[in-house]
């Protein structure tokens, strides 16, 4: 599915001072596939460090193949990609990354601060023990994402917005420079998707780091992100919040007419092409788009 | 008590302590994850194609023990390449254990004679384990532990956090297989304490007693290897001084602990919390 003429260009670095490994990341001509089915194909953008990309889409559309593929667990089929100016690599420790909110099980033995602790040296052998000075760090994370009165409870009794904030230290005490969230709000009710998007928002603008945030709803994050991306049946669409999510933007991407609009500074995308409308909110209602090779 | 005395004296005596200390050892740590993993039905079909690997190798007229461990091996080995997914694993692992176990239900019948140590293997006899045997176990069990130490902190983080792990350069694949041929040795290790029907005493049990306890990790696998360690003991020493089977006071004392954690738990949390309110 090429995308010729369809996508607005992605815009450049705007100027700002970069450090010397380059943008965050670029991506030239990326295509990625599992066998012969193309997720995405062809895309192209940079994003400079310290910036809030969004990645939007559909449920399937691989946004989540996106984050894979910065983690180096998913090679492009054609294409490059480079992460902080150096091919993707497993492993790689200047990125953390913070999963959608999948419950844990109650009685699993592990507190807290153990979680977070992971987030340091889970990844190493040996049986280990933190020294002092990890230990040190596990407790500025936790005191960054407030979350100091309950990080030696069982993780598992904790409430969905807590478990996200000890995600959230787990996925910053390592230091990293790029944070890779996928789905962080699912399941969280408004208030807990206003504190966890702030503390992600928060990190990149105080410490200049760059955030890729995969979320299926842009609402929760319109005053935060630099850019979005909007991947949808192997095609997408880069760019400000205000060029990629317009009508005639969308309906070239779902080849189909969609209407966006903006209500009470909410973004709601409604589509047509079924005669029943559809939410940008509610991703398992998108009717196919007439005419667009699915996927 | 001066029997007891009396009987530490011998060194068979000695040397099946030595053998249930590091026994005890490996299931207790090897429980913890176990547990967390899910992987009891695994467990169940190790054992039990260890049993038939164990009567194969008396067929060839090889040692049992060392049957036990390329059975259980050899599963280990299958499950690893067919059924990592739980969903798969469950499926694949039902069907191994069932072949496994006709194939033993043939060997048995090849072997004609009624198999004495094969069939202690199914209710375990550490008390009628060869000399050669019980050096062959303490070698064993300090390799496993050894490669459990090596592989404790990726794998505990594979076990309570895949995704990320995953996303964080753990290679978290090869740890589920490397885990399965530790399982393995610690099925084969277990099975000659408790026996094959009885597995579950040692590799569950510990794990889950712990979890009762306390959410404090280190804290939680020092508690499964105390469990373990105290039911393996106990039992050794019970049915030397009143002659009852081994697995019999090892599973009773194991269930004992695991009610035991269950009924005082809450009374544990109250005490804590009462400590922390003091403190405070």
């Amino acid at each position: 599915m090429r995308n010729d003429g369809r996508k607005p260009r992605a815009a450049g670095p705007r100027g700002v001072p970069q450090p010397p490994d380059g943008p965050a990341m670029c991506f030239d001509l990326a295509t990625l596939a599992y066998g012969d089915r193309v997720v995405w194909s062809e895309l192209s953008m940079t994003v400079p460090q310290g910036e809030f990309l969004a990645v939007l889409g559909p449920n399937g559309s691989g946004k989540t193949s996106l984050l894979r593929a910065l983690l180096g667990l998913t090679p492009l089929a054609s294409g490059s990609l480079e992460v902080l100016g150096r091919p993707p690599r497993r492993g790689n420790p200047a990125i953390g990354y913070v999963p959608q909110h999948a419950g844990f099980d109650r009685d699993v033995p592990l507190r807290g601060r153990d979680l977070v602790a992971l987030g340091i040296d889970g990844h190493r052998w040996g049986f280990g023990r933190l020294s002092r000075d990890d230990r040190a760090r596990v407790e500025s994370a936790l005191e960054a994402v407030a979350a100091g009165a309950y990080a030696n409870e069982p993780i598992g009794r904790l409430s969905g917005g807590e478990q996200q904030r000890l995600r959230i230290a787990q996925a910053l005490v390592g230091e990293p420079r790029l944070l890779l969230c996928d789905e962080p709000l699912a399941s969280l009710d408004l208030r807990y998707q206003q504190e966890i998007t702030e503390l992600i928002g928060g990190w990149s603008r105080d410490k200049g780091g760059t955030v890729v945030f995969v979320t299926h709803d842009v609402n929760p994050v319109l005053g935060y992100a630099d850019r979005v991306v909007f991947v949808v049946n192997g095609r997408w669409a880069a760019g400000s919040t205000d060029e990629v999510l317009t009508t005639a933007t969308m309906s070239n991407l779902y080849n189909a007419p969609v209407e966006v609009l903006r209500v009470r500074g909410r973004i709601v995308v409604v589509g047509e092409a079924s005669g029943a409308g559809f939410d940008i909110d509610e991703p398992h209602h998108f009717p196919e788009p007439a005419g667009v090779h699915h996927r | 008590m001066s029997e007891l005395v009396h009987l530490l004296g011998y060194s068979f005596v000695q040397n099946m302590l030595l053998a249930g200390v590091l026994v005890a050892t490996v299931a207790g740590l090897v429980s913890r994850f176990v547990v967390a993993r899910s992987m009891s039905f695994a467990v169940h079909a190790l054992a039990e194609v260890g049993f038939t690997g164990s009567v194969g190798f008396l067929l060839l007229g090889l040692s049992p023990v060392l049957g036990l461990l390329s059975g259980s091996f050899l599963v280990a080995l299958i499950i690893g390449a067919l059924g990592l997914r739980v969903r798969e694993r469950d499926a694949v692992v039902g069907l191994v254990m069932a072949f496994g176990l006709g194939v033993g239900v043939l060997f048995l019948s090849l072997y004609g004679r009624y198999a004495t140590e094969a069939m202690a293997l199914l209710f375990g006899a550490i008390t009628a384990v060869s000399q050669g045997d019980i050096i062959l176990m303490v070698v064993v069990a300090v390799v496993t532990i050894a490669g459990l130490a090596v592989m404790y902190r990726p794998l505990t983080f594979a076990t309570v956090d895949p995704i990320v792990a995953e996303a964080r350069g753990v290679p978290v694949r090869l740890l589920s297989i490397l885990f399965l041929l530790l399982l393995a040795a610690a099925v084969a290790e277990a099975v000659q304490v408790v026996g094959v029907l009885l597995i579950l005493t040692l590799l569950i049990t510990p794990g889950a007693t712990a979890e009762r306890l306390t959410s404090h990790p280190g804290l939680a696998t020092l508690a499964s290897v105390s469990v373990a360690l105290l039911a393996t003991v106990g039992g050794i020493l019970l049915a030397l001084l009143t002659g009852a089977p081994v697995s019999f006071y090892v599973t009773a004392i194991a269930f004992v602990l695991y009610m035991g954690a269950r009924l005082g738990a809450p009374a544990l949390a109250r005490l804590r919390s009462r400590g922390a309110n003091s403190a405070a």
